[in-house]
């Protein structure tokens, strides 16, 4: 067929931020699939915890200090990390380069405090029902925060090298928004498995 | 030994290879009979709209429009009536299908409640067999048998229904819909026969290598037939009756086979297989796999493994004239 | 907020310096796909995935056909000897797996990988890379599951391999284990897919392609990859669930220890009944766009079947219950879920009486892709009525897991999208190899399948009602379903035959067939719109859109957008609403970091079935293979 050109797009830009980027749309569609996948297995508790006449199964609740210090943490931290996205959009590399490395060090000390948090566990995985979800419920955060403690760090050596232009900079934003997932998703299963026995 | 000449019929049935004794079309009980109504129901509106919608599709494949007409076209008319005519569809698959769904829950509704006061039967699904316990409010009047359920004609029974290994799912289609057997877990049902006879029911669920013989049988009789049935199951096996099946027990008592029977009356007390006090008055073996005759239980006891590939039931080696009283003194047991 | 726009760079070439030939060839170069192994394992063009996606997807089905083969010849006569209970049991399993997970879903989204970017009006597909890990973890996942069958430690608990069955006390061995790993892979590039393509419809489409010009295809994989991304979580997390009873000792599933053993069947239903969906839409997709094709008339009731498409696809959420009715939950709970199973009657129905309406007002053309959507017709609906039957709770507690259930759902998962799935090979073929098919065989198969399989599968209708339960490896003579079952593997039988005819046609057409041109059926759609087969690039220039059926609006000329760059791999990324062309994004380059991920992956899954410990050093091998895949290498945005 005879072409017709009718458009000329050789004067728009080669990324953008947010919403305009399709890795933002790609951010979105894996949190959302993560964010069932956390719901589900939430649904998994509550279900157990319903059936079973008493919850939790034969064990106390598990302590309340490292897994609220890991939510303290976990919050703050969306203070750098909302820093970092901002100048990631003005390109301002060397305030990103400083976010990132705070929010790596948050991430990091999210990480430590979580395996303090599985030492105050009463109960082992192998126990009984109730805690082989807790176990499971906690394990599948900590993938998640581990994998974007990951991302970050490669994304921090990045924006130190000489790949830190252009496109990049939309690379931290969507990193950003990932790791705001993480502690969202966080906040209900703080709740369900740590205040919900307490109710 | 000479069977009561009922019986003997009733053990004819499966030889003559009678349709229907396994089917949802040939209902013999009032909970079976009414899902037969719903189901032609069902059918018949639903065999319709297929028709009319098979009819619209062949009226839909004449041409109406020329070679040449722009694809892109439409008659605005043509249109109208399209949309009207599919709005008016919907309208009747909305209806359609609200009805249905009325129709199904009036049925629902007249299997909800189960009565408290009528015969109660245990039934324990295991992989490949069903262990049924006849409850009693007097303990010694309670009882255990196996694959087979007797119950008085025209009188509901409730069956409560569990599992001590996988899900099985309990299922008599001329008498009732079925209803899984879920380990920790309990589920009731209500079963009534209206008229004599013999009814098979299969395992439903997948439970393992042997799900297509895990079946049983309901011996449907009258409630004088049935009350005598009871008291000869209550009661402990008899002592032998004769120099053969003696040495036919001391065989069985010594061997291994007590690790997992029990016979009621002597020192056997396993509870891993069914209950033999009262096997020889089963009409089948393992779980509806084998008529219950001499032949088939000395074969079934000399390799189970090749008749029932995967069974529980190991193969146990038994001299060839031990096997011989052993076979009497179980078929003794009546 | 500041916006860098690049300034165009003067050594650049455009499209719009260059045209003809040169173009084509240029653009070629710079999409195009190496040679050698190297290359091969490395592309990360859509067309050349999305063919291999559909002829393993092909493969799987015949495997699994052959396994149904099998089945149907131990049926055909009572308490037959020639199969085992043991091998009975792998092969149903085998098949249902198969069918279900390595064939049906991937073959749906091999197409929609293959068309969706064409039909867009784009060069590639969200995330090509993504895209190639995908189908290599497919490939793994189905290639492990029947090496263990071949090895005869091959999966035997059913499709859906309900615990305690295949937990660890009554599955031993390590059978369950590699049927739960083989979901897990599946489920991964499943869902790879699915984001894929929920990223390329709203992002990627030609400028002025608005929401209601997108093709009904398109939406019906739209809309299924949200059905993907809301339901296979829930499979993933009741396999790895499983995968954690059975190898570290939980007790999720275990009732002795507080677990349950419904929790499985809620947890995979929820994700099984959406699944039946995630088949059924896309196909729906195909019988649009071949209906409209060949009814020569646009689709009546464009908007109508996109909302019945959404509206299947939010309903099909709240019924995964009805698969469970025999498992005496309440009553009234029950009841609303017999309500919801009827209500998708409706969304159903509207696409049944549009695409009629269609062909009424329109000068059908009989040829092979047709002819099998007549059979879709033929055979769905009364598959979706025999569906009707088993919402009703009490009627399914006469038919559920008998061979009742067996016939539905091979009316619904043959005639509503294997039938549909046929024609569009038929339909599609001549783009993707260059040729058409043989419509005189053509023909030929389908009255063949056609019969074959109403021989096959109506009779079970009946041996479920007579008493007979699936998943039976044998029956004995008294039962009286000889001759019905004799019935089914005769039809089974010539269904076979069917697909051998098929299978000739595919392979002679693609050397003997009549050639294509561009756009064989005169059809409207874009993926006509470039040559047959299409060049790396897909288009030589991204079209202007201004109509649904944008080949039927503009004959001779197609509108196009010029000014991307031809040494570069550029595309128009637009927004989500209007289709404006907004970015001009750069698409990612071959690389065979993806292939190696998936490897690492697979010796991950794999290895974590004899220890737990493999989870967690694999994961770490990912991890390096996937930095090496994200690391911006030669890159060619990174040299400027
Ligand atoms: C492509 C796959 C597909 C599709 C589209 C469907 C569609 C439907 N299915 Fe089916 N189903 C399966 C695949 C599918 N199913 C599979 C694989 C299983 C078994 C899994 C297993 O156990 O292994 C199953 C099992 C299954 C069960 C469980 C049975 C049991 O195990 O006991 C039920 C129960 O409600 C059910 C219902 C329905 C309904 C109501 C529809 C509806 O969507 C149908 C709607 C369509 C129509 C109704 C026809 C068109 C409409 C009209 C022409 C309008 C007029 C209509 C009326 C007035 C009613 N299906
Ligand atoms: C899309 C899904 C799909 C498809 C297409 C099919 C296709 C077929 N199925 Fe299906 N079936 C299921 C999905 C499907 N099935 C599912 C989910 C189950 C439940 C499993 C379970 O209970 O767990 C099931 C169960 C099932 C059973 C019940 C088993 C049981 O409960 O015991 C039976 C029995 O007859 C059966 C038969 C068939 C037949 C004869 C075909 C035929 O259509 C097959 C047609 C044949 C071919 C497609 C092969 C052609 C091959 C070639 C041309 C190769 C030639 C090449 C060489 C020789 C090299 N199937
Ligand atoms: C390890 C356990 C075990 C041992 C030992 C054992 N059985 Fe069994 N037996 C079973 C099981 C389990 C069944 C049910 C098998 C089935 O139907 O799948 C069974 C079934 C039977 C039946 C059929 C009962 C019926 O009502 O259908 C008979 C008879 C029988 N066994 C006799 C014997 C004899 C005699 C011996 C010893 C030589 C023996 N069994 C040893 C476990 C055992
Ligand atoms: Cu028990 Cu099937
Ligand atoms: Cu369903």
């Amino acid at each position: 067929m005879k072409h017709r050109p009718v458009l000329d797009v050789s004067e728009l830009p080669t990324y953008a931020f947010g919403a305009r980027s399709p890795m933002w749309w790609g951010t979105l569609g894996f949190c959302v699939l993560e964010g069932t996948g956390f719901a589900l297995a939430a649904g998994a508790y509550l279900y157990l915890a319903f059936l079973n006449p008493q919850w939790p199964l034969s064990a106390p609740p598990p302590d309340l200090i490292w897994s609220s210090l890991v939510t303290v943490v976990l919050i703050v931290s969306i203070i750098p990390n909302y820093l970092s996205k901002k100048f990631a959009e003005k390109e301002d590399l060397p305030r990103v380069q400083v976010y990132l490395i705070v929010v790596l060090a948050f991430g990091l000390a999210a990480i430590g405090l979580r395996f303090l948090e599985f030492g105050g566990l009463h109960v082992k995985w192998d126990q009984n029902a109730y805690g082989s979800l807790l176990w499971a419920l906690l394990g599948l955060h900590t993938v998640h925060i581990i994998t974007d403690v990951v991302d970050t760090i490669v994304l921090t050596v990045l924006m130190f090298t000489r790949h830190a232009h252009g496109k990049r900079f939309s690379d931290v934003g969507d990193n950003a928004f990932y790791w705001n997932f993480v502690v969202l998703s966080w906040l209900p299963i703080y709740a369900l498995l740590y205040w919900g026995p307490r109710l | 030994m000479r069977l009561r000449p009922s019986a003997a019929a009733l053990l004819l049935l499966p030889l003559t290879g009678c349709k229907g004794w396994q089917s949802a079309l040939d209902p013999h009980g009032p909970g079976a009979r009414s899902l037969e109504t719903l189901f032609w129901i069902f059918l018949a509106v639903l065999a319709t709209v297929w028709a009319l919608t098979m009819l619209g599709l062949i009226a839909s494949l004449r041409a109406r429009r020329s070679a040449e007409a722009d694809p892109l076209s439409d008659d605005p008319g043509t249109e109208a009536g399209m949309g009207r005519a599919v709005t008016l569809l919907v309208a009747l698959t909305a209806l359609t299908v609200l009805a249905l769904t009325g129709i199904s829950y009036a049925y629902q509704k007249r299997f909800g409640d189960k009565r408290e006061d009528v015969l109660t039967i245990k039934v324990t699904g295991h992989q490949w067999w069903w262990q049924i316990d006849y409850e009693d409010a007097q303990a010694n009047r309670s009882f255990t048998t196996a694959n087979e359920i007797h119950i008085p004609v025209g009188e509901p029974v409730r069956l409560k229904l569990e599992s001590s290994d996988v899900i099985h799912s309990f299922w008599v289609p001329s008498l009732m819909g079925k209803m899984d057997n879920i380990p920790g877990r309990q589920n009731v049902i209500e079963m009534q026969a209206d008229r004599e006879g013999i009814y098979r029911g299969q395992c439903a669920e997948f439970c393992g290598w042997q799900h297509a013989h895990m079946s049983m049988l309901i011996v449907a009789k009258p409630k004088s037939e049935f009350d005598a049935w009871r008291d000869r199951q209550i009661a402990s096996a008899a002592p032998p009756a004769d120099d053969e099946r003696r040495r036919g027990e001391q065989v069985f008592l010594t061997s291994p086979c007590i690790m997992c029977h029990s016979v009621r009356g002597t020192s056997a007390g396993g509870k891993v297989g069914p209950d033999l006090t009262h096997v020889g008055s089963r009409l089948t073996l393992a779980a509806g796999t084998l008529q219950n005759t001499r032949g088939n239980l000395a074969a079934w006891i000399v390799d189970p493994q090749r008749i029932k590939p995967g069974t529980n039931m190991p193969l146990i080696q038994v001299e060839p004239q031990d096997l011989n009283a052993l076979v009497s003194y179980l078929e003794g047991l009546k | 907020m500041s916006e860098a726009y690049a300034a165009p760079d003067p050594k650049e070439l455009r499209d719009h310096q260059v045209d003809g030939p040169e173009l084509t060839t240029r653009l070629a170069r710079t999409w195009g796909t190496k040679r050698g192994l190297i290359g091969a394992l490395s592309t990360v063009d859509h067309k050349i995935i999305g063919r291999r996606y559909i002829v393993t997807a092909f493969l799987f089905l015949f495997l699994g056909g052959l396994a149904a083969a099998a089945m149907r010849l131990q049926l055909a006569r009572p308490e037959s000897r020639l199969i085992g209970p043991d091998l009975y049991n792998q092969l149903f399993t085998m098949h249902g797996t198969t069918m279900m997970f390595l064939f049906a879903v991937p073959v749906m989204e091999a197409f929609a990988v293959y068309l969706v970017p064409l039909m867009l009006g784009t060069r590639n597909i969200a995330f090509p890379r993504l895209n190639a890990f995908s189908y290599y973890v497919y490939v793994f996942g189905g290639l492990m599951i029947w090496v263990a069958f071949m090895l005869n430690i091959g999966a035997d608990v059913g499709w859906f391999a309900y615990v305690p069955l295949s937990g660890p006390e009554f599955s031993p061995g390590k059978r369950a284990d590699i049927w739960a790993q083989m979901i897990t892979f599946t489920e991964v590039s499943a869902l790879a897919v699915a984001v894929e393509i929920v990223v390329t419809v709203p992002k990627q489409r030609a400028p002025g392609m608005t929401l209601d010009r997108i093709p009904l295809f398109v939406w019906s994989v739209f809309v299924t990859s949200f059905l993907i991304i809301f339901a296979m979580p829930a499979v993933m997390l009741a396999s790895t669930f499983l995968i954690l009873d059975r190898l570290i000792g939980t007790h999720i599933f275990n009732p002795a220890e507080g677990g349950d053993a419904l929790l499985w069947q809620h947890l995979f239903w929820f994700f099984g009944h959406p699944e039946v969906y995630i088949i059924f839409l896309p196909a729906t997709g195909m019988v649009s766009a071949i209906i409209t094709t060949f009814s020569r008339r646009k689709t009546f009731g464009y908007l109508a079947l996109v909302l019945s498409l959404i509206a299947t696809g939010f309903l099909s959420f709240g019924l995964w219950v009805h698969h469970m009715f025999t498992t005496g939950l309440p009553q009234l709970g029950a009841s609303f879920f017999t309500a919801s199973s009827m209500m998708i009657a409706i969304p159903n129905g509207i696409q049944i009486f549009c695409w009629i309406a269609t062909l009424w007002d329109g000068r059908p053309v009989f040829r092979t892709p047709l002819l099998f959507v007549l059979g879709f017709f033929f055979i769905f609906v009364a598959g979706g009525l025999s569906g009707i039957m088993l919402a009703s709770v009490p009627l399914d507690t006469q038919v559920h897991d008998t061979y009742f259930v067996v016939a539905h759902f091979h009316y619904v998962l043959i005639g509503g999208a294997v039938f549909p799935l046929l024609g569009a090979v038929y339909y599609w073929y001549p783009k993707i190899v260059g040729r058409l098919m043989d419509e005189r065989i053509g023909r030929w198969h389908f009255w063949l399948a056609f019969v074959g399989f109403n021989l096959a599968f109506f009779p079970m209708h009946i041996t479920g009602l007579m008493g007979m339960p699936r998943r039976v490896y044998t029956y004995q003579h008294e039962m009286g379903w000889d001759n019905l079952n004799l019935l089914s593997s005769v039809g089974a039988l010539v269904f076979f035959l069917s697909f051998v005819v098929f299978l000739w046609n595919v392979i002679t057409s693609a050397r003997k067939g009549a050639v294509a041109g561009d756009n064989p059926w005169q059809a409207g759609t874009l993926e006509w719109a470039t040559s047959s087969p299409p060049p790396p690039q897909n288009f030589d220039r991204i079209p202007v859109v201004t109509n649904r059926e944008p080949l039927w609006a503009e004959r001779e000329t197609l509108s196009v957008a010029a000014g991307l760059s031809v040494d570069n791999r550029e595309l128009i990324v637009s927004t989500v609403s209007e289709a404006r062309a907004d970015l001009r994004e750069s698409s990612p380059e071959p690389s065979v970091w993806p292939f190696i991920a998936a490897v690492a992956t697979g010796i991950t899954f794999i290895g974590s079935i004899f220890t737990p410990w493999a989870a967690v050093w694999g994961s770490l091998i990912v991890g390096v293979t996937l930095i090496a895949w994200f690391w911006p290498k030669g890159a060619k945005e990174d040299e400027k």
